[in-house]
């Protein structure tokens, strides 16, 4: 049975298994990774890192990519995105 | 339009004088074709979480050739130096430039550029090697000092974001085209053709528009009315107006007449 990790990916709270490096946590929730970015605990990731970077119990991942946009999106549809409230 | 005519901002060249924004349609289709009316070769951006929940939900850039397009990331709904900073930082990690249309907004209701934080933002990204494109205020002192801390370009608003006022201070606007020695975009509060078409005549190098067009009853017919109002006011403004006179000059000789 393999460990289990409690991580936070875009403010949701999940289940991981242990030793699991942020590449392939992309490809298992089907995330194509040319086009995101990746910030670990505020630490924005190399695209070269994500196969290297394991993650840990706790960590918090956001997953972020471009949507339409013009010079505000304060009213983002469902289908186009979460809005990010600025600050923690 | 004379191919030698183009736009030049930080060495790179830009073929369409209109950059449209992506935000506000009903759907990626009416986007797309909106965006190919306009015939913009510069779309704008945001970034945001992506839903990790659905991921049957498609993605804008599935409409967007990246080969025809130059994506401008912008960080819209920052109100803070250090929301503009991280954004534009994690617009460079997902994306493939340096390019930013940089936004630090001072409040929700007028959506105004907090100026002071934009020069602040502004002078970080420089220092770590961004292009910044400044959404300002048609303030012709700020705009000057954006371009003394090394942006190569300013972007002065016309009116509040998605307004459709118009032009709002054509002097100030003048002003800041006579006195800032670098391309010029007015952006924001665009309502209708001629807003582009005068900003153009004015002297800007280019019109940056996102609501004027997603908002239109029919977008993909008032994108193909900006393509020609910009490129109307482009050509007349090279041209050079003739003067505004009180009393009537003819236009037919009095001679010959009987």
């Amino acid at each position: 049975m393999v460990e289990s990790i409690q991580i936070q990916v875009n403010g949701e709270s999940r289940s991981w298994r242990a030793g699991a490096t942020v590449g392939e946590l992309l490809r298992e929730l089907d995330i194509t990774s040319e086009r995101v970015a990746v910030e670990l605990n505020l630490e924005i990731l190399d695209r070269k890192e994500f196969d290297r970077r394991g993650i840990k119990d706790g960590d918090r991942l956001e997953i972020l990519s471009f949507i339409g946009g013009g010079s505000l999106n304060r009213k983002v549809t469902p289908a186009m995105g979460d809005v990010i409230r600025s600050g923690r | 339009m004379n191919t030698n005519d183009r736009l030049t901002i930080a060495g790179r060249e830009f073929k369409s004088r209109l950059w449209v924004g992506t935000g506000k349609y009903k759907n990626f289709i009416e986007t797309q074709k909106a965006i190919e009316a306009s015939g913009a070769d510069v779309v704008t951006v945001a970034v945001r979480r992506v839903n990790i929940t659905d991921r049957s939900k498609e993605n804008l850039l599935d409409y967007l050739d990246p080969k025809k397009y130059i994506i401008l990331p912008n960080t819209a709904g920052c109100y803070t130096v250090e929301d503009a900073v991280r954004y534009a930082r994690l617009a460079r990690a997902a994306g493939v430039s340096d390019l930013v249309k940089l936004e630090v907004l001072g409040d929700e209701k007028t959506l105004f550029p907090d100026t002071a934080g934009l020069i602040e933002a502004a002078k970080i990204l420089i220092k770590e090697g961004f292009i910044v494109l400044p959404y300002t205020n048609d303030d012709p002192i700020v705009a000057k000092k954006l371009v003394d801390i090394g942006c190569p370009a300013v972007m002065p608003l016309a009116a509040p974001i998605g307004s459709g006022l118009g032009i709002r201070n054509p002097y100030n606007l003048k002003i800041i085209m006579e006195q800032v020695k670098v391309p010029i975009i007015v952006d924001a509060g665009v309502g209708t053709a001629s807003d582009a078409a005068l900003a153009m005549e004015y002297g800007a190098d280019a019109v940056l528009m996102n609501t004027a067009i997603a908002g239109a009853q029919d977008p993909i017919a008032m994108a193909e009315a900006m393509k020609y109002a910009v490129h109307a006011g482009r050509l007349a403004y090279k041209a050079g107006r003739i003067p505004r006179k009180l009393y009537a000059t003819a236009s037919s000789p009095i001679e010959g007449m009987l």
